[in-house]
């Protein structure tokens, strides 16, 4: 659960830097050159070739806007300031320092470029020290399987083809299953000696992060537990206010307009990964804000010690996810990449995991109606849908590195891999192996 | 929650009820509507079959529909056409990205269809039926009628008597849900074993569906309207109430491409075809099922011995695909799943501990990569209507070559479901088309699979698993379909057609 022998852990970045609302047009169409089409990320582009960063999993800009800002109105407040930000994500191998560096020395010039429409924008020269300073930093983030680089996803994938590609071209139609894993075991052998198929072994893993996994996942409950006592005594004061926060707090969620609906349809489904980027003003008042900020942290060590092997609770679409506070712990805002439509994304969240969806985004501004933070919500499946819809940002610009793979392929891949690696297999284990083809 | 009342028959237009089987003439006059005064006036009258039960039965149906278009054209308030769906509004072929989900690409583009893309004005749907004798007079008579009334037949979809055997020789509506018409069914939390009757509201607007909710639709402020009243919001008026959303898309089938190409794959043996093709499907030709029936009863399928011996089963004997393939057009069509995965200890722990995923935080990592990949199949069902059209041919002439002029096969695909986002495209972009369903790759479904290549994934391969072996793997399967149109329909209830009528009348 702390980690594997060897392995080389991921991690993410979110600059955010408010727009020059006189250069927002040309800004769009400078993001708008990096596709092919909408939706379609330009891998030839010389502006952000993200391409180019090899230990990069997912990218994206995304014009960050808020268009429920009046909804603050029906709480009696006075609506959210105006204004937009560009925010470039980027999900990664390894510590961010370095990616940082190797972003600037790979696209250093296009990124002044782009955030050059933004207030206040960077000098070539110190660059890595404006975007270091222009951070938000994840208060929690979901990996599908921590250790997974994009060094072994890419040569795992090109394991499997080659693997598939000679099953094909032998009749093994009768070769027992320790035939088969013998006669790939020595084909992988002599390809590897050739040349023509490598496998990296992966890096040690770093000593601090090691250690600083251990203490966050011994040290976390331990807090907990010390504070167990007085969570105990406030939780029947919580659940009394959460039920009248509940009966009070008002569903703001009508059908998204046609247009919108549309700019956004128009950048789904062109790969079976899809993207989501989402943003909306919390609900006021410190009740909400305490809440979100204890669901967040549990979310984030479940995400780090739990769900760290290719499934979040059911849920087993999902590559990468962060959530982050923004505009002063005003707003929140929540990224993803998934495998498969949108429809069955929110299909798969509102039956498998409702509890989990309502827990955090019940504290979202006009949320349907929860009971007891984890009934209700998700479960009244049109609004909860019409309520993401009226959330979702246009992701202007959005990069896969991996793309045609969902999380299930860079599984099996693994698994068959890891098969091959293993001196010894029991029958029963090979019947298994096999059956990954 | 809202009162239980009976559902009036006499409200719901008949397909919702009744399959017309034995009317086997059937055909479906695609309408422009002309002149919207004359057309009302027609329309206000129409001798629209009911779904009431009558004795004798009827040898003669006539069923009415509308697309967006046509709604708009009668006149219909632009404030009661935004209260339909989205994907109602928008069409069918009214946007790339749906286009992209269904898999309506190269060939089936609606850019080639031969009915129903954006740029024809298709309002309205007649569907036909009747007994063989009296169908050419009946279809000649209810024409002229409507030429007679401001519309214009754009198109005539005729069909062809099979015997409930579809082009390729399999028989087809051998499985169906069973809509819960007296509004028994209450599910209430995850359900932990399928079930064959489903929640009336998923096919019937106006009514709890699966989740218990009422799916959106159009609802009137008007007391006066001569409209059912809204069960969920007393005082208002629902025009969707009694009526669905009617799906109907042209698949040519290339009947001898598919046996030629499965031919080629078993070196010409008949029996082995017939077998590989049958793993494409998921049953035999004769309809059977690939798997034993099981012991445990299903709700909804049965008391008929037909019924149990057909559709007594699910894919929980099945968990390594060996009987039936993961991919096969039945198993992508129907899952026939529940709402946790199979398996899971009865009681509240049990049910606890597969909602937090426990069994894998637990578990070696050697769980199936099939586990609790696919959606539950009680929220996406469709009530399937559809005709086939073609030549009758005999299994030898569909597995010989192509007569000079044989006119094309295929079927006219129909199914009615109240959201067509959740069920119908659901299905066919989540399941049928995907190929990422249920943990596979490389391959989409082995009969009506567009065979689209993603992102430079190809998409044209089979997988038969084979009992603790290699799997065979059938691969540059040619596509067996082609999408020549489609549209999205209304079907109304008797008043609200009527109110529809009325709309048109006035302007």
């Amino acid at each position: 659960m702390t980690g594997q022998a060897a392995m080389t852990p991921q991690n993410n970045i979110m600059i955010v830097a408010p727009i020059d609302r006189n250069n927002e047009a040309d800004l769009r169409l400078i993001l708008e050159s990096m596709n092919l089409q909408p939706g379609v990320f330009d891998t030839a582009n010389t502006l952000v070739p993200f391409q180019q960063i090899k230990t990069l999993h997912f990218a994206r800009f995304v014009i960050l806007e808020d268009a429920t800002r009046a909804d603050l109105l029906a709480y009696g407040e006075p609506p959210a300031p105006a204004g937009k930000s560009l925010a470039l994500l980027c999900d990664f191998d390894g510590p961010s320092d370095a990616f940082l560096r190797d972003l600037v020395a790979c696209a250093g010039n296009g990124l002044v470029r782009v955030f050059s429409y933004c207030e206040s924008p960077p000098a070539t020269e110190d660059l890595i020290a404006w975007l270091q300073s222009h951070q938000a930093r994840a208060s929690a983030s979901y990996v599908n399987w921590i250790g997974r680089t994009t060094v072994q996803i890419r040569e795992e994938e090109l394991l499997y083809r080659a693997l598939d590609n000679r099953l094909n071209s032998l009749d093994m139609s009768n070769a027992k299953p320790r035939q088969v894993w013998n006669d790939l075991r020595s084909f992988v052998d002599s390809e590897r000696a050739a040349g023509r198929i490598t496998l990296t072994p992966n890096a040690p893993t770093p000593l601090a992060w090691r250690v600083g996994n251990l203490l966050h996942c011994v040290g976390i409950p331990i807090v907990v537990l010390l504070l167990s006592p007085f969570v105990l005594l406030y939780l029947p004061v919580f659940l009394l206010q959460l039920r009248v926060h509940e009966k009070t707090d008002p569903v703001i969620a009508p059908r998204p307009e046609t247009l919108q609906a549309h700019e956004l349809a128009m950048l789904e489904d062109h790969q079976v990964t899809n993207q989501f980027s989402a943003y909306g003003n919390l609900k006021p008042g410190i009740f909400r804000r305490w809440t979100i900020t204890a669901v967040f942290l549990a979310i984030d060590y479940t995400a780090r010690h739990i769900f760290n092997r290719g499934f979040l609770a059911r849920v087993v679409t999902i590559h990468f996810a962060r959530w982050v506070f923004l505009d002063n712990h005003k707003r929140a805002f929540f990224a993803s990449n998934y495998d498969g439509s949108l429809e069955a994304y929110m299909g798969d969240f509102i039956n498998k995991v409702a509890w989990g969806l309502n827990v955090v985004f019940s504290n979202g501004l006009g949320y349907p109606k929860t009971s007891w933070l984890i009934a209700g919500g998700a479960k009244n499946e049109l609004t909860f849908k019409d309520y993401l819809r009226r959330h979702q940002l246009p992701t202007q610009v959005w990069y896969n590195a991996a793309q045609g793979l969902t999380a299930c392929d860079m599984e099996r891949n693994a698994r068959i891999r890891a098969g091959l690696e293993m001196s010894r297999m029991s029958d029963e284990k090979l019947s298994q192996w096999v059956g990954l083809f | 929650m809202a009162p239980i009342t009976n559902v009036e028959f006499s409200d719901v237009q008949g397909l919702l009820r009744f399959g017309y089987g034995k009317l086997t003439g059937a055909c479906f006059l695609l309408l422009r509507i002309e002149d919207p005064a004359a057309a009302a006036g027609w329309l206000a009258e129409a001798p629209v079959s009911t779904a009431e039960v009558k004795s004798p039965p009827p040898e003669r149906a006539l069923q009415l529909a509308f697309t967006s278009q046509g709604l708009k054209r009668l006149g219909l308030s632009s404030e009661i056409l935004d209260g339909f769906s989205a994907e109602f509004i928008s069409g069918m072929a009214g946007e790339d990205n749906r286009s992209r989900r269904l898999g309506d690409t190269a060939d089936s583009s609606p850019s080639k269809w031969q009915w129903g893309s954006s740029n024809t004005s298709l309002d309205m749907v007649a569907m036909i039926y009747a007994t063989p004798d009296l169908f050419d007079d009946w279809k000649h008579s209810l024409a002229s009628q409507m030429q007679n009334s401001g519309f214009t037949v754009m198109h005539c979809l005729s069909t062809e008597d099979m015997g409930n055997i579809e082009p390729f020789g399999f028989a087809d509506g051998v499985s169906s849900p069973v809509i819960d018409w007296e509004r028994k069914r209450n599910p209430s939390g995850d359900q932990v074993t399928y079930e064959n009757l489903v929640m009336l509201g998923e096919f019937v607007l106006g009514y709890p569906n699966e989740y218990g909710l009422y799916t959106d639709r159009p609802k009137i402020d008007d007391a006066q309207a001569d409209l059912p009243d809204a069960e969920d919001s007393p005082g208002s008026k629902d025009l969707g109430r009694n009526g669905t959303y009617l799906v109907m898309r042209q698949i040519d089938q290339d009947v001898h491409g598919f046996w030629k190409f499965l031919s080629k794959q078993t070196g010409n043996s008949p029996t082995f075809t017939q077998e590989l093709a049958e793993q494409f499907v998921g049953r035999k030709m004769s309809g059977a099922p690939l798997l034993s029936q099981s012991e445990q009863t299903i709700t909804g399928v049965g008391p008929d011995p037909d019924d149990v011996r057909l559709n007594q089963f699910t894919f929980d004997t099945d968990p390594l695909g060996v009987a039936c393939p993961f991919g096969a057009h039945i198993r992508r069509a129907n899952p026939r799943n529940a709402d946790l995965p199979p398996g899971t200890p009865p009681g509240l722990f049990g049910r606890l501990s597969r909602i937090l995923a426990l069994d894998r935080v637990f578990g070696a990592g050697g769980e199936s990569i099939h586990k609790d990949r696919v959606a539950s199949a009680r929220f996406h069902r469709l009530l399937r209507r559809g005709r086939e059209y073609g030549p009758l041919l005999t299994q030898a002439q569909r597995t010989g070559p192509p007569q000079p002029d044989e006119s094309p096969s295929g079927l006219h695909f129909i199914c009615l479901n109240a959201n067509i986002g959740r069920q119908f495209e659901f299905v066919q972009g989540a399941w049928i088309q995907s190929t990422s369903f249920d943990g596979l790759r490389d391959e989409n479904d082995p009969i009506i699979g567009n065979r689209m290549t993603i992102s430079a994934c190809p998409a044209a391969s089979f997988s038969l698993p084979v009992d603790a072996g290699l799997r065979q793997q059938i691969r540059d399967i040619p596509r067996f379909t082609t999408v020549r149109g489609g549209a999205y329909f209304f079907l109304p209830g008797i008043r609200a057609l009527r109110y529809i009528a009325r709309a048109g009348k006035v302007s």
